[in-house]
């Protein structure tokens, strides 16, 4: 057996608090290392997915919707009016999955977080560095579906995309947040099935990603308004198809920081809570 | 440096239960650990040995009395402190998706280590550990020693002050916990401190300088394993066991034989000077014990005296 260096650590590497930018950093070799490993399923299901989703909805079943673009928000096609949604709630799901399972495997059954937290990392870094994470894979997915729909004619201004794909990263960036809040007070997993059936499901089908949320009539419209993932949606579209009003932009994007920022706060306490007891 | 690693007073833990009671795990106790020692916590589950030990990591917050951890407090140090510890986990929680190497260098990563640095300790921890020729294997393949071994090496990458061991060796064969008591009577004598809870004695007895034997939250005895054994036990101790319920009986004729007679579900402990003598005695008596032995006392033995249970239930 080998001999063993002892001795005190510098004070450099040892501060009395940790920066929370010094703290996320630190964890870039472990995230890395997952990605390294994830990557290639990331690439292929970011693809696959969606490419499923526009070829089932927009172009199989969007073949017999003939509507006027003024009931489709101004989209020239039904292909056109459904991709920035469907994008927007590619996001969500996308982030939802991210941090539901995942967060709960590293509070209770990997126990990852019970190691990270034992050295000189504070919750505050670890939500940090997680939540960047998701932030990577949110940008990958929302970039190459963006990307492979271009050629459709789905777009119609040169900058409408790029806007456009940071509502949806925006948009996925709130529900992550929010979830993850969700994720470190849930005990066990069945919350997330309640979640997904009574949450998740509903805010894909009825937050306009497929039809005009008008449709609903007056109070389903304006509930379906409320709603975090509605925002993303019509931010997404509203740039796609360079119909863009800008103070509903404003509100949308205001809300879903707010949001956001909100479910930064209640994450950090959700895990301080949880693991600092 | 200052030569007191832990100091607590009157440290208290309380939590509130789904119930809405609250439940004090550790209730008043006092510490004090010194540099270069090995220290134990012996208790059975549930004495607050654990909750104890997560409050010296600094993760769990006091619920009342004071606690300093290398001088400083952990209410507001705790990074600072942190980056100074070690410490080994009562269950392993070895990441499963990294291989053997990352698991170490990335957690050195998480202490703010240069690469290079890291990856020399790492080398240097893999040869400790012997785990050497496993550095690329995932850790679902390594056996439970292995795992422990790892898990230890892991808290030692940043070269701590202090090593917190929550039970090291629970769940371990005889063999491996040879092999870790091993490691950690080279890391004693390499001057780290080591703080340890354990429900077994004969680990308590083998590594620690100094001890305090807690149950219930509170501590019961507190000093060296012989010098607890010396106070609160006799030299040698006969067991003899006899057919099931005529334990207490049998307790009676010969309970004038040792200082005192402990009488247990499946046996008589007879505390004692002279083992032999008390067992010929016993024979003299008209009775035959259907398995005798005669052994020293443990610090086993002190924590039936001192609680009237055994460590393990």
């Amino acid at each position: 057996m080998g001999a063993i260096s002892t001795g005190p650590i510098s004070e450099a590497v040892a501060p009395r608090d940790l920066p929370f930018k010094e703290g996320v950093l630190r964890q870039v070799d472990y995230w890395a290392t997952l990605w390294a490993r994830t990557w290639r399923g990331v690439v292929v299901s970011s693809f696959l997915s969606p490419f499923l989703y526009v070829l089932a909805m927009g172009v199989l079943l969007g073949g017999f919707v003939a509507a006027d673009p003024d009931q489709l928000e101004g989209a020239p096609s039904y292909l056109a009016f459904v991709v920035p949604g469907l994008i927007a709630s590619h996001a969500m799901q996308t982030a939802v999955s991210e941090t539901t399972w995942p967060v709960m495997g590293m509070i209770k059954w990997q126990r990852i977080y019970e190691s990270m937290l034992a050295t000189p990392l504070q919750p505050r870094h670890v939500v940090g560095a997680h939540l960047a994470s998701v932030a990577l894979h949110l940008t990958a997915t929302c970039a190459l579906f963006t990307a492979v729909m271009a050629p459709f004619g789905v777009y119609e201004s040169w900058w409408g995309p790029f806007l456009a794909f940071a509502s949806q990263v925006l948009c996925g960036m709130t529900f992550a947040t929010l979830v993850y809040a969700f994720a470190t007070r849930s005990r066990s997993e069945e919350s997330f099935g309640v979640l997904f059936r009574l949450g998740v499901f509903p805010l894909f089908l009825f937050s306009g990603a497929f039809f005009p949320v008008s449709n609903l009539g007056d109070v389903g419209s304006w509930l379906a308004r409320l709603t975090p993932l509605w925002q993303g949606v019509n931010l997404s579209r509203m740039f796609a198809l360079d119909h863009v009003t800008w103070w509903v932009a404003g509100v949308n994007v205001a809300v879903l920081v707010v949001l956001m920022l909100l479910g930064w706060r209640w994450s950090v306490s959700g895990l301080t809570k949880r693991m600092i007891t | 440096m200052t030569d007191s690693m832990i100091t607590a007073r009157g440290l208290r833990k309380k939590f509130r239960q789904n119930s809405g009671e609250s439940f004090e795990a550790v209730k008043g106790i006092d510490l004090d650990v010194r540099k270069g020692e090995a220290f134990g916590l012996l208790g059975p589950n549930g004495a607050g040995k654990s909750s104890t030990m997560r409050m010296v990591a600094s993760v769990s917050p006091i619920s009342g009395g004071e606690l300093r951890i290398l001088g400083m407090d952990p209410a507001v140090d705790g990074p600072a402190i942190r980056g100074r510890l070690g410490v080994c986990p009562q269950e392993d929680n070895l990441d499963q998706e990294l291989n053997v190497f990352d698991n170490l260098y990335i957690y050195g990563r998480y202490f703010g280590l240069p690469k290079q640095v890291v990856r020399e300790r790492v080398v240097e921890l893999l040869e400790f550990a012997k785990l050497t020729e496993k550095a690329k294997s995932k850790v679902e393949e390594l056996s439970g020693g292995m795992k422990r071994r790892l898990t230890i090496a892991r808290s030692l990458i940043n070269r701590p002050d202090l090593l917190l061991l929550d039970e090291p060796t629970t769940g371990l064969d005889p063999q491996a916990r040879h092999v870790l008591w091993d490691q950690l009577f080279r890391l004693k004598h390499a001057g780290v401190t080591l703080v340890l809870s354990t429900h077994y004695m004969d680990e308590a007895e083998q590594l620690c300088d100094r001890l305090v034997v807690m149950d219930k939250g509170v501590i019961v005895a507190e000093g060296a394993p012989l010098d607890l054994i010396r106070t609160h036990s006799t030299r040698e101790v006969a067991e003899l066991r006899f057919g099931a319920g005529e334990h207490a009986d049998h307790a009676e004729v010969i309970g004038d034989l040792g200082e005192r007679v402990e009488v247990l579900p499946d046996r008589l402990l007879v505390y004692t000077h002279d083992g032999e003598e008390v067992l010929a005695k016993t024979h003299e008596r008209g009775l035959q014990p259907l398995a005798t032995l005669v052994r020293r006392s443990t610090l086993e033995d002190v924590f039936l005296r001192l609680t009237g249970r055994t460590l393990v239930d």
